[in-house]
């Protein structure tokens, strides 16, 4: 846990110098929402339409943030020097999720207020607090997935492509999920905090097999 | 008998249909140094890599202070430091914070930090970012980055690249003789490498052309090594 922490606080050093991954992110996801309030040619959608276009628009944002997720390390020799230290490997597999999860919420921070003003009619206020437990699931599902996709991809020469051709179907369900039980929170009609419990229960299977998953072959990705 | 630092038997490695390295032998004794001669491509940074356990081996034996590679590489990461083509510096980070970052990875208190930059004259520019320093200054960082841990074993490929005179005579007592730890060492002018070596292993095409002290190895051979 603590060189987790150590990675995870050289990351975000890192990204808060550059700013190359978070703001991307950030203008992808809003430029989605003109182009979707332009596009769709209505002044509000809601409902299951409403969540579809959420879903999709943070998915896309967020696999600029996957496929940037291993850059500095492939670059700059921070693998070699990571497995020059006597440490856990899984340490970079959790500091790395941890990492992408925190640009993911921070990427929602904007994007979720931006949604609500250019496609969203009444306030967001109400659903809020069931959209942030269903968006911090699918977070976690992205984060995980996404790592160990990225860190597959880092080795290959396209990996810019290998990273969505591979993360986009092994999300798909994560997706789904989150979009269903996101679907009825912005209809505005139900209860609000109240997503529905049997795809939050999905969602939350899902991250606990990913992160099993990832946490079993993490060491082998980082092998010559 | 007092366990060698480096023994290897029968090493291979293969890079696809490429050999890099084929039936290499050597037994280090500890505090003794090697110089690994061959021409570009001949494999001797694969047998660093392999020693810094960031390569597997394909045949033979790899033991450092007489544990097995791979398998034991854990028990071997902090008795080794590895000075690379790359730094293995963060260009966005000041050398400093990428001095601390190696320290709190190896668990080496901070003041350590401070001191292997005084040694090599960086305090000053400690705290530029890494891509504002020449490369000189970004190998006397590096060189602090390999010796963060005080290793026993160094693995240096072309320790000295970009140092100038005086630079090199700052990180000597780091990486030289003096500092007294046993060294794996290329170079690109072998003359500077044997001066500092007590064996020498020179390689050609990945095969061993020969081994032995310094002395054994005349004008010729070092010529016909590098025609």
């Amino acid at each position: 846990m603590r060189t987790a922490l150590v990675l995870l606080r050289k990351d975000l050093r890192l990204e808060l110098r550059t700013l190359e991954t978070v703001p991307a992110m950030v203008l992808l996801a809003l430029v989605t929402f003109i182009v979707f309030h332009f596009g769709l040619d209505r002044d509000t959608i809601a409902g299951q339409e409403a969540a579809g276009v959420l879903v999709a628009t943070l998915l896309f944002a967020a696999m600029l943030g996957v496929n940037r997720l291993f850059v500095a390390e492939r670059e700059q020799g921070g693998f070699d020097a990571f497995l020059l230290a006597p440490v856990d490997r899984s340490a970079m597999l959790l500091a790395k999720a941890a990492g992408l999860f925190i640009f993911l919420a921070a990427l929602e921070v904007v994007a979720v207020p931006a949604f609500g003003l250019f496609l969203l009619g009444p306030s967001l206020a109400p659903p809020l607090p069931g959209l942030i437990a269903v968006l911090a699931l699918a977070d976690l599902a992205i984060a995980v997935i996404g790592t160990l996709v990225s860190a597959i991809a880092i080795h290959t020469r396209a990996r810019d492509l290998i990273g969505p051709v591979i993360g986009l179907p092994l999300l798909l369900p994560a997706l789904i999920a989150t979009a269903r039980a996101a679907g009825p929170l912005l209809r505005f009609t139900h209860a609000a905090g109240a997503p529905p419990g049997k795809w939050l229960a999905v969602l939350a299977l899902y991250d606990l097999v990913f992160a099993l998953l990832a946490y079993a072959v993490f060491d082998f990705l980082l092998e010559d | 008998m007092d366990t060698p630092a480096v023994e290897l038997r029968g090493l291979a490695r293969y890079f696809g249909e490429r050999t890099a390295l084929r039936d290499v032998s050597l037994v280090l004794p500890a505090g003794a140094s090697v110089a690994v001669l061959g021409r570009n491509g001949a494999g001797k940074s694969t047998l660093l890599r392999i020693l810094a356990a960031l390569l597997r081996p394909h045949a033979g034996e790899v033991r450092v202070f007489g544990e097995p590679l791979p398998r034991r590489a854990f028990a071997v990461r902090a008795r080794l430091g590895l000075l690379a083509h790359e730094p293995l510096l963060y260009s966005e980070l000041t050398g400093r914070e990428n001095l601390r970052y190696h320290a709190a990875l190896h668990r080496v208190a901070e003041r350590r930090v401070d001191e292997v930059l005084e040694a090599v004259a960086m305090e000053r520019r400690a705290d530029d970012p890494v891509r504002l320093l020449s490369r000189g200054m970004v190998q006397r960082l590096a060189v602090c980055r390999a010796v963060l841990h005080d290793p026993p074993l160094l693995l240096l490929d072309e320790a000295r690249a970009n140092l100038d005179p005086a630079a090199s005579a700052l990180v000597e007592p780091l990486i030289g003789r003096p500092a007294g730890r046993t060294r794996v060492l290329t170079s690109h002018d072998p003359r500077a490498a044997l001066a500092e070596a007590d064996l020498v292993l020179a390689l050609r095409d990945g095969r061993v052309a020969f081994a032995g002290a310094p002395e054994g190895l005349h004008d010729d051979a070092l010529r016909e090594l590098y025609a």
